[in-house]
């Protein structure tokens, strides 16, 4: 009994950092309307400079006054980036600001072991929580009981600052109707910028009381995110109450897992999110967000199928592109190959995004399952080659099939985040479950048979299967379906009110996506022989995401030249610099502000110059401030 | 018209929320090719009403006989697919789409081809689309992308969409809401021309007096949540519990009237 019980106050301890975070986060989007995945990054830095302030200053004074002033330090670089950036992006689509601070976050992990280097850093204990109080035979760290009272006192807190100060009242206001703030004469500017700071600093006390209990490490901004992201969606966004609540139900959750499935404690989390989708799918203290608004000044021209001359010209392209053996070496030919199942990759998550505005934040998961289902089949069934390749993928529809189901039942930030949740625990899965997937080791010796094994055969392979996939994605985006789910995209109340089942639309398009993206993970796990958890990760996922953007959201086929571009500059990257992720980082944060349409956008423009230029995306700033 | 099919019949139809009675015992009927107005002032009760019969709100309680089915509850792509056409008070339509594109969807729909994943939408029943475009006097501007069409002819391609599946009853929520004064006169001819044409019921709800007397068969009145009168429009005119809650005791429609212009 007394075991439950600790166990159980372990888990309020760890629900305190989390529910800093998460608060932060909830109020920043009640304010700004932006889902600020640079969260977690902020949580990091607070973590680290803690660190060193704390190593530098000794003495109660110096480690609890390191810990406030390291909060104080990233709340300042959080204006800075709220000034410099996010005051860009106010106005366009959830989807860039997602990717913004997701570039963000990349530059910061990169920055983190530039300045601290790669190894896990122990921090100092807290003076004055050396001990640790003996209950019934079990130890509890008095440090822990000191973070079970800050948890109710922080929100004791926010409570009071939100109710009882004009700067709380004028941020609940905004968070109800920012318009009507603005007009009332508010200066709009300043209260975001605020309220950014005051998230920031929660986020980063979060990550500086943890010190004490965890090694700081550069990866600890995408675990406390999922977590994050997880708790916002039991909670419901832009409640501060239900940041909490869930948050120690997410902790608690965890803290029992472990007890009940050892192997894979996440599936319990999994299972409670999907209970509260199903019965309050916007959170149990959230409330339906209204539509997400489209891009401004990107409404294009209607999409339309490909003239006679541009698909003869698609075809020279494929045929020139089959040459590559003539001229290319093995490395070159293996590079194409990747390039080519990256377009699969992209294309199958354009076809849920762009047609039918569902921006998956976890696609990855599915191309990672493609591949797993192919080392299941292949190295345990020993099935042959074509047959492991063929029904490989189901693997890959199977997950789209059931986390699909959960997550078209939301929409906008909701589906982005829910998504990415699925998708990490979906990682973990392969993570945790060594007996089945070899967890961190994976699964090796996955070789093509004897007709596939040449690297020429294996590009023409892949590029073929590229090609089939682009071709049969377009002709669906121009099927009766295609356009029930743009349909649906476009105005779901007109689409239900002409019979169209949009959940269903956007459902059977999720596990199309899905399966075609575990097509591309399939091909990949025989490209590399082996198939690891990396394969199911968020910077995978967020790959693609760019490739998508790249090319060009609101076209039809630019994905393909986004992946090309992207996976080309990225492959050459790596091979230049050491610092590849604050490279790219910074080129995501640039294309979302400068290149919004992408590159075949840009094309398009170019090409339409008859028709009256829209707004550029970089005039649209916070124009209701003034 | 008197012995034309009955449409849509409504028998006590009640909804509250918490202790507010926004729809008390409600009951009503149209018939075949009948243009019926619902009006009321702001908060009798109109928009919950419709959307009850449309399939947004679940009732409390009472009955809605549509086309020989009981629809209470039903979603509203259940109630479209009994044959009933729908516009909205702000239009809604597929921006991204061109006009003929609009209408090609909803005929897709018709035609339950929702699933298929491989022929052409462009050159799904373009004889059909064409012709209900023809028929809302859109034809000129298929081919337009829909996002850039000026708001009145948004309606009317909204009406197109509403017709593609055959209707015998459309429900217009405020069909000429934020329209110039010209338009709005056109359009409701536009309507009434082919409800008749077609044996179409229509009901719709509307602020604009000129409008609703000009091209109503009958009129419902609500007033918080009630019934209080129903009949020809000339009846509603002259009714005085309706001029006391809403059309007022002002004299311009007797003015109208005596001048001929409603005649």
């Amino acid at each position: 009994m007394a075991f439950y019980f600790v166990q159980f106050l372990t888990g309020l301890a760890s629900a305190a950092s989390l529910f800093l975070v998460a608060s932060g986060l909830s109020i920043i989007f009640g304010v700004t309307r932006i889902v600020n995945f640079a969260h977690g990054a902020f949580y990091m830095l607070g973590a680290y400079i803690a660190f060193t302030l704390t190593e530098q200053f000794s003495g109660a004074i110096g480690f609890w006054g390191g810990i406030v002033f390291a909060a104080l330090i990233v709340a300042a670089l959080g204006v800075l980036v709220e000034m410099v950036l996010l005051r860009r992006i106010y106005h366009a689509p959830e989807l860039f600001q997602l990717l913004a601070t997701f570039g963000l976050t990349l530059m910061v992990e990169d920055l983190v072991v530039l300045i601290w280097g790669p190894s896990d850093l122990l921090g100092r204990r807290a003076p004055g929580f050396w001990g640790a109080v003996d209950f019934f035979g079990q130890n509890v760290p008095t440090y822990d009981l000191f973070l079970i009272v800050l948890g109710p006192l922080v929100l004791g807190i926010l409570w009071l600052l939100f109710q009882r100060t004009r700067w709380g009242v004028l941020v609940r206001a905004a968070t109800q109707d920012r318009d009507m703030v603005a007009a009332l004469g508010v200066n709009q500017k300043w209260l975001f910028t605020s309220v950014f700071a005051v998230g920031v600093f929660l986020a980063a006390l979060g990550g500086a009381l943890q010190i004490p209990r965890d090694a700081v490490h550069h990866a600890m901004d995408l675990r406390i995110i999922v977590d994050v992201f997880v708790v916002i969606v039991i909670g419901g966004l832009g409640s501060i109450i239900g940041a909490f609540v869930a948050a120690v139900l997410v902790s608690e959750l965890n803290a029992f897992g472990i007890l009940v499935f050892p192997k894979i404690s996440i599936i319990l989390v999994f299972l409670v999110m999907a209970a509260v989708l199903i019965i309050r799918p916007w959170g149990l203290f959230g409330k339906q967000e209204a539509p997400a608004r489209r891009t401004p000044g990107l409404t294009v021209n209607p999409w339309r199928p490909l003239m006679l001359n541009e698909r003869l010209g698609a075809m020279a392209a494929l045929v020139l592109a089959a040459a590559l053996p003539l001229i290319g070496g093995n490395y070159a030919l293996a590079v194409g190959s990747e390039i080519a199942i990256f377009v699969i990759f992209a294309a199958s998550l354009h076809f849920m995004m762009s047609v039918g505005g569902l921006a998956s934040f976890g696609h990855a998961a599915y191309f990672g399952l493609g591949a797993y289902g192919v080392a299941f089949l292949a190295k345990m069934a020993g099935l042959p080659m074509i047959v492991s390749l063929l029904l490989g993928p189901l693997l890959g529809l199977l997950g789209a099939g059931v986390f699909g189901f959960f997550s078209v039942q939301l929409s906008g930030v909701y589906f982005a985040m829910l998504t990415l949740a699925f998708a990490q625990i979906v990682w973990s899965v392969a993570f945790q479950w060594v007996a089945v997937t070899g967890g961190d080791n994976g699964i090796l010796g996955v070789w093509p048979e004897q007709w596939a094994a040449s690297p020429s055969h294996f590009y023409w392979l892949s590029i073929g299967a590229a090609a089939l996939a682009v071709v049969a994605l377009r002709i669906t985006v121009f099927s009766p379906f295609g356009f029930a789910l743009r349909a649906t995209r476009d105005s779901p109340l007109r689409g239900e009110a002409i019979g169209i089942d949009g959940k269903r639309i956007q459902w059977t398009a999720f596990v199309i996506a899905g399966t075609v993206a575990g097509v591309a993970g399939a091909l990949f796990a025989y490209l590399k022989g082996s198939i690891f958890p990396d394969s199911l990760g968020i910077s995978l996922s967020v790959d693609a995401l760019v490739m998508v953007l790249l090319g060009g959201v609101e076209t039809v086929s630019g994905v393909v030249v986004g992946a090309i571009v992207y996976k080309m500059l990225s492959i050459w990257l790596v091979s230049q610099t050491d610092l590849s992720k604050l490279v790219l980082g910074g080129f995501i944060v640039l294309i979302v502000v400068v290149l919004p349409k992408g590159i075949a956008g840009i094309l398009e423009t170019i090409g339409n110059r008859r028709r009256p230029e829209a707004p550029a995306l970089l005039a649209s700033q916070i124009d209701t401030a003034e | 018209m008197s012995i034309a099919q009955t449409l849509l019949s409504v028998e006590g139809l009640s909804k509250s929320y918490g202790g507010v009675h926004a729809v008390r015992g409600v009951s009503f009927a149209l018939k075949a090719g009948e243009i019926l107005a619902l009006i009321g002032p702001n908060g009798a009760g109109k928009s919950t009403c419709f959307d009850m019969l449309n399939g947004q709100i679940v009732p409390d309680s009472g009955r809605i006989n549509l086309l020989g089915q009981d629809t209470a509850g039903k979603k509203p792509r259940a109630i479209w697919r009994l044959g009933v056409g729908r516009t909205f008070q702000i239009t809604a339509t597929f921006p991204t789409m061109t006009v003929r594109e609009n209408v090609q969807v909803a005929l897709v729909s018709y035609g339950r081809q929702l699933f298929n994943l491989w022929s052409s939408t462009p050159k799904f029943a373009q004889a059909e689309a064409g012709r209900l475009l023809e028929l809302v006097g859109m034809s000129g501007y298929a081919d337009r992308p829909c996002g850039e069409l000026a708001y009145g002819d948004l309606k009317r391609l909204e009406l197109a969409i509403a017709l593609a599946n055959q209707p015998k009853l459309l429900l217009m929520d405020e069909p000429t809401a934020g329209m110039a004064p010209r338009e709005r006169i056109e359009l409701m001819h536009l309507t009434v021309q082919i409800a008749r044409a077609q044996s179409i019921g229509v009901l719709f709800t509307e602020h604009d007096m000129d409008v609703v007397f000009e091209h109503a068969d009958r009129i419902l009145v609500l007033d918080r949540g009630t019934l209080i009168a129903e009949g020809l429009p000339e009846e509603v005119r002259r009714n005085p519990q309706v001029r006391a809650v809403y059309l007022g005791e002002g004299l311009v429609y007797d003015a109208r009237y005596r001048e001929g212009a409603l005649a």
